[in-house]
């Protein structure tokens, strides 16, 4: 690795024993904890940048001895804003292990409908609410005002559209999974309810407002980009792989589909991977600072196959959005590009809010199909011991895979989770804000925020995002203050 | 002869001979919480929950006999107060992880710790270690929820005719057992058409592979608060899985 390697601000280099640590703790305005840490010289140079993540959650461990079918009510509640992700997931894992192989058609649309709704509630609380202060009012801007309190006092008509396009996803989740948040309606081979007429037609109502919110969106986002071209492509930007599911024919599909994986110039790796080969596509490295796993593409090793997810990479990865609206914002942001993907963090922004419209045409389609009124709820075949279920949440690809014996118990839970997957890009990100923005100048909380915002950008959930318990691979080293190694301790998974 | 009757904070409620407070107040549509109690089976009063007043001294309603002008106080900030430390007790005394319980919703623990507005655990959590019984083809034994009712004891011995289930230990080391020499429930003769399969006033004894087909807003508790489901509590019979 050169000395202009994006990594080598992952450690100080050793020797120095006068670095001064600067921590942002809490990071705000994300959802879960964690922290960062700098390490600077007496020149203010920075030698080491750091995304913590400080919190542990153990569902992996403790869902072990449930059974199967409480398993999509119980892991949804590791987390507070996408628990529909988690249900759908574990829920369609869990349709392999009940030999439900395909869905009844009303149950497939209701779930749908479930992670549209989801889709859009998120995304939408994503950037009016935590990334908008930002990118409305700068990132250095006066931090009282840096709120969505302070968002709805100079941008009224922002704040009140953001607010409703999230009632709206939630209203969708209340109709399908019973309330708001951690509702019940995704089980194992199925759903348990559909919507009736009534509720189809007060959503009805009101989905062509939030499509042109939506795109008017998505709009906002792109003038933003166009404004100040040099800080929206080049902040924080650091190239990597892109992984997420694409549906049939290449298209964008949140739900289902097969996994496919491109370089930082957009060339595929891997294309059609069955979700059930994820094991094979994607190994896991542990750090001995953070609790939070760092995945990357197996055939490219840890050095090189580290990959971004979410909005960024399914919007680039797809070759089609099957709505019209988001089909024509893709080509301009792919346009954006000039023939090479993007991989700017902020972009993540402007790729979010056309999959917020995609959703938001898909609700529309869907509330206009009687098949989401359907009878048949439920469907069985022969039984299996074992499930895996892929879901691209709104953070990105969100893998849950379990066992279960002959009792109906679960034996084993791996949950490889959307914020996960990014914990390489995130670090490389801020690496590089901080190389561009702080290295040499005296830190204010204007200059820290720069850091806030890149990790903001890709929406990460802490608290979703580590659950690793028991077998995990660990090596723990004593070092003694010139960086030297005393002692070293290895388990193996 | 005249209909005799009692009072209850102070309504007139009428009793037959043999009728306990806890009948009269079910008749009557008067709701004093408990939850051992089930009309179709020999009170015992251990739960305590029903506790009242009955002339000035402590006694529970589902055991203390009916009796002419006896002035009953049982809905009272005293009593209710009492109630819900008792909930508490229970609620740390298991593991009770509502959230993720497919009896939520259906649930007499978790419907009476709403009724009488219990905001937390008060007490420090026992976070008992009981493993599931899971060996029985059709249903699954959570003992993390068990509040020692013997309701199912009561159920498999006087209804069903087999004894599948017992409390063993004293004291705070009670708990419910399976009577089979490897103490699982696979090695006895239990079966899901059980009397005992049905009668569970929470999560312990659950049909399998059947959690959360009940969608939220359809559950038994989902519509009203226990206190005004005293008809439901009245009527419980062999109906007790159909009816809602």
């Amino acid at each position: 690795m050169d000395a202009t390697s994006p990594r080598t601000l992952e450690t100080a280099p050793p020797g120095d024993t006068e670095l001064r640590r600067v921590s942002i703790d809490p990071l705000s305005r994300v959802e879960g904890h964690g922290k960062i840490t700098l390490l600077l010289d007496a020149d203010d140079r920075v030698q080491q940048v750091r995304l913590h993540i400080v919190e542990f959650r153990g569902f992996e461990k403790f869902i072990q001895g449930r059974p199967y079918w409480e398993v999509p009510v119980m892991v949804q509640r590791l987390c507070g804003i996408c628990p529909v992700s988690h249900h759908l997931a574990a829920a369609k894992a869990l349709d392999h292990v009940v030999g439900a192989e395909r869905l009844t058609p009303t149950a497939e649309k209701v779930r749908r409908l479930m992670h549209y709704g989801q889709i859009l509630q998120s995304h939408a609380l994503h950037f009016f609410h935590l990334a908008s202060p930002d990118l409305l009012f700068g990132f250095a801007s006066d931090a009282t005002r840096r709120n969505i309190v302070g968002i709805a006092a100079a941008y009224p008509e922002v704040a009140r559209q953001g607010v409703l396009l999230r009632r709206f996803g939630q209203e969708i989740i209340r109709l399908t999974a019973g309330k708001r948040i951690h509702g019940t309606g995704a089980i194992p081979g199925g759903v348990n309810r559909a919507l009736g007429d009534e509720e189809r037609a007060a959503l009805l109502a009101e989905i062509y407002t939030i499509i042109g919110w939506s795109r008017q969106s998505v709009h906002l986002v792109k003038r933003l980009h166009t404004a100040d071209p040099e800080l929206y492509d080049g902040f924080g930007t650091t190239p990597s792989n892109l992984l997420s599911l694409v549906g049939a024919g290449g298209a964008l599909d949140f739900y289902d589909g097969r996994l496919r994986a491109r370089d930082a110039g957009g060339k595929l790796l891997v294309d059609g991977c069955a979700v059930r080969n994820y094991p094979e596509l994607i190994g896991e490295e542990v750090k001995p600072w953070s609790y939070m796993k760092f995945p990357f593409l197996a055939a490219l090793g840890p050095e090189r196959g580290w990959y971004k997810v979410g909005p960024l990479a399914r919007v680039q990865n797809c070759d089609s959005i099957a709505t019209p609206l988001a089909e024509a914002e893709r080509r301009e942001f792919v346009d954006h590009g000039q023939g090479r993907p993007i991989h700017a963090p902020l972009a993540y922004h402007w790729a979010r809010m056309i999959e917020m419209l995609h959703a938001a045409e898909a609700i529309k389609n869907l509330l206009h199909d009687d098949e989401l009124s359907g009878s048949e709820l439920l469907t069985a075949g022969p039984r299996h011991h074992e499930g895996i279920g892929v879901i691209e949440a709104p953070r990105g690809t969100l893998i849950h895979h379990y066992q279960v014996d002959d009792d109906d118990l679960v034996t084993m839970c791996n949950l490889i989770v959307s914020t996960t997957h990014n914990n390489q890009p995130m670090n490389e990100a801020i690496r590089e804000v901080a190389r561009r923005h702080l290295d040499g100048r005296r830190l204010g909380e204007g200059l820290l925020n720069h850091i806030e915002v890149a990790i903001r950008a890709f929406d990460p959930c802490l608290s979703c995002a580590t659950h690793a318990l028991g077998r995990m691979p660990l090596e723990v080293e004593l070092v003694d203050c010139l960086g030297q190694r005393i002692a070293q301790l290895r388990s193996s998974g | 002869m005249d209909a005799r009757s009692l009072s209850i904070d102070g309504l007139p409620v009428p009793f037959d001979d043999g009728q306990t407070i806890m009948d009269a107040s079910l008749a009557a549509g008067i709701f004093i919480p408990h939850l051992c109690h089930h009309p179709q089976f020999t009170p015992q009063g251990s739960c305590k929950l029903c506790t009242v007043r009955a002339n000035g001294r402590y006694v529970s309603a589902c055991t203390m006999p009916a009796s002419e002008g006896m002035e009953v106080e049982s809905n009272t900030p005293e009593l209710n107060d009492k109630r819900r430390t008792m909930l508490q007790m229970l609620f740390v005394e298991g593991n009770h992880f509502c959230p993720s319980c497919e009896k939520s919703g259906d649930c007499l623990l978790q419907a009476l710790a709403y009724e009488l507005e219990m905001l937390g655990p008060h007490f420090p959590q026992f976070y008992p270690d009981r493993p599931v019984d899971a060996s029985h083809p059709d249903v699954l034994l959570d003992f993390n929820r068990c509040i020692l009712c013997e309701l199912c004891v009561r159920a498999s011995r006087d209804v069903d005719g087999k004894s599948v289930f017992a409390l063993s230990g004293r004291g705070i080391g009670k708990h419910l057992i399976v009577n089979a020499e490897s103490g699982r429930l696979a090695d006895t003769d239990f079966s899901l058409a059980d009397k005992a399969a049905h009668v569970c006033p929470v999560g312990v004894i659950i049909a399998k592979r059947r959690g959360f087909a009940v969608p939220i807003g359809q559950r038994r508790f989902d519509g009203e608060p226990i206190s005004r489901r005293v008809d439901w509590l009245a009527r419980r019979r062999a109906d007790d899985e159909e009816e809602q």
